[in-house]
């Protein structure tokens, strides 16, 4: 009897999305294995040269491609064990509770580019408040924005600044689901905090947190808005991500098919890992 | 132990506060300045350390012609491109989800996890890959640089997060509730819409904010899709962030843009802690 009308339900939708994004892909690996760039901007056919060139000769795409990796895990790490604090400390009953809990929420609402342009101005080396601030202090300026090591931590500072809120949120959302029978066994037993952290609270979290970090490392490897704005990839290529790169190569450069083998083994990489690390954490976590 | 644990909570949780007020407080104090204000010294208060003036607010609506930004018309087309795409994407996003959750779906090895799985998963897709071929693809059909071609491409972000937070929901729903519909002479169309979406409101609310948060906030595809006909509100801020930033405008705008979302963030408390949002987002 549901035989027809469930797909009344779920094609509309399903075809749409297939729809908009068939294009998309086909045209991307058909792009690959063309040499189109701004002196020749036609579909020919040069094999997988595109593809040797990007394995053999591009240190440059996997340079970025691991500083990407350090950046998302490294915020998303720094976001789940602050993100999971402040759940813990709004929790249960504090003062102003629900005063706190808003303004944790506030960053992940605001546009990153546009808080990316004010954090720019925040960071500046001579006329930003922080090194003002420092200097009052008697610490000499930092160049936030223009040294290769500190302008990573910058960028970290700021990810982690806009995102720890979606973190704290999902956590937040987990907990007071939680079921109240093994707290009140905790307390009858007089587990001590910690122990009831460790033993109780966190092994119900577990499967939340899965949900959590994996959501957010896919949203972490995007990271773009925040490098164009903050460093534009600089100082150098310092803080160059893969998206930035391959937005460099094909709409600056206009290397379109080289870009899109770019993109593609980009999207392939990035399918594979976070699968490995979906499998990998739901091992860890589920066994302790 | 309990008195150092306290202290440490109250001590983590200013501090936290007050790193994410810090740079609003910069932006607000910023907008009031001058030119003189900013490029002297660093300054923070109003009165005390400068003389505010309203110059970097009043240029958000005068006219380019006369050295403002005008920010009005970006700010209208972000409103109508979120707002459609959003509710493109509930609206397909729900159906598809209902069939999710309630009816079995067997295509060769395809069962109905993986084509959840097969929606969400489009968050995968970094913005830079599809960037190239869409920005073809629009140029071809003639829809580069106008609000429609947006809205298409706004859809494949926005339709996933629908479609993950209504099948959780809908997970929840119990399913007798269609059932007894259908006895009462419903049919499926009928229960679904009379009966299932009537008790799913919370789901939809919590839907919609996340679509609405995750449109307001793109800039990327905006920004390679869009020149002049058509901007939209985070290109037209990051547009002010030239060689010679005037800081006070670009404080005031970012100000105006972020504004609306905070909303957002106590009506999302709201239903947190009134324990609805637990069910919508696990």
């Amino acid at each position: 009897m549901n035989f027809k009308h469930k797909f009344v339900f779920l094609f509309p939708g399903l075809f749409v999305l297939i729809g908009i994004l068939i294009f998309p892909i086909i045209f991307t690996i058909r792009l690959s294995l063309s040499g189109w760039n701004s002196y020749t901007p036609e579909m020919n056919f040069i094999g997988i040269t595109n593809y040797i060139r990007l394995f053999t000769d591009d240190p440059r795409f996997w340079e970025s491609f691991f500083r990407l990796s350090f950046l998302s895990v490294t915020t998303v790490i720094l976001q789940y064990v602050i993100g999971f604090a402040l759940a813990m400390m709004v929790w249960r009953e504090i003062k102003f509770k629900r005063f706190f809990r808003v303004i944790f929420l506030v960053p992940m609402m605001t546009t990153p580019v546009i808080m990316t342009v004010i954090w720019r101005t925040f960071f500046h080396e001579s006329l930003g408040p922080v090194n003002d601030l420092l200097g009052g202090l008697g610490v000499k300026p930092i160049l936030w924005l223009s040294d290769p090591v500190i302008a990573k931590f910058t960028v970290i500072i700021v990810e982690v600044w806009q995102w720890t809120p979606f973190m704290f949120l999902l956590l937040l959302a987990g907990l007071l689901s939680l079921p109240k029978e093994p707290f009140l066994a905790a307390a009858i037993d007089g587990a001590s905090p910690f122990r009831k952290f460790v033993y109780v609270t966190f092994p119900l979290m577990a499967p939340i947190s899965i949900g959590a970090i994996i959501i957010r490392l896919i949203e972490a490897s995007k990271i773009m808005d925040t490098v164009f704005v903050l460093t534009s990839g600089g100082p150098g290529t310092a803080t160059e991500t893969s998206s930035f790169y391959i937005y460099i190569k094909g709409l600056r450069e206009f290397q379109m098919g080289y870009a899109a083998t770019l993109s593609f083994t980009y999207l392939v990489i990035m399918i594979i890992s976070l699968t490995i690390i979906a499998k990998v954490l739901t091992k860890l976590m589920i066994k302790e | 132990m309990s008195k150092l644990y306290t202290f440490l909570k109250y001590f983590f949780i200013s501090f936290w506060t007050v790193f994410v007020v810090a740079p609003f407080l910069w932006a607000v104090s910023t907008s009031f300045k001058d030119f003189q204000s900013v490029n002297s010294k660093v300054t923070y208060i109003p009165w005390l350390d400068f003389e505010p003036t309203l110059e970097g607010w009043r240029v958000l609506i005068k006219s380019p012609a006369k050295g403002g930004v005008d920010i009005v018309e970006p700010y209208f087309n972000s409103i109508f491109v979120t707002c459609t795409a959003s509710l493109i994407s509930i609206v397909l996003g729900t159906l598809a989800a209902y069939a999710l959750s309630r009816f079995t779906f067997k295509a060769g090895f395809v069962r109905n996890n993986d084509i959840t799985f097969f929606f969400i998963s489009q968050r995968i897709m970094p913005p830079i890959v599809l960037s190239i071929p869409f920005f073809i693809f629009l140029s071809t059909i003639g829809l580069l640089d106008s609000l429609l071609g947006l809205v298409v491409v706004y859809i494949v972000l926005l339709m996933p997060i629908a479609v993950w937070i209504m099948v959780d929901f809908f997970n929840r729903v119990p399913k007798e509730l269609d059932e007894t519909a259908l006895i009462d002479g419903c049919n499926p169309y009928q229960a679904f819409y009379k009966v299932v979406l009537p008790n799913s409101i919370p789901g939809l609310i919590v839907a919609g904010m996340f679509c609405i948060i995750f449109g307001w906030i793109d800039f990327f595809f905006a920004f390679i899709l869009t020149f002049t006909e058509v901007q939209l509100l985070p290109v037209k801020v990051v547009a002010l962030n030239s060689s010679i930033t005037p800081w006070w405008s670009l404080s005031a705008s970012a100000l105006v843009s972020v504004a609306p979302l905070i909303i957002v963030a106590f009506i999302v408390e709201r239903y947190l802690s009134k324990g609805n949002l637990s069910g919508a987002l696990k």
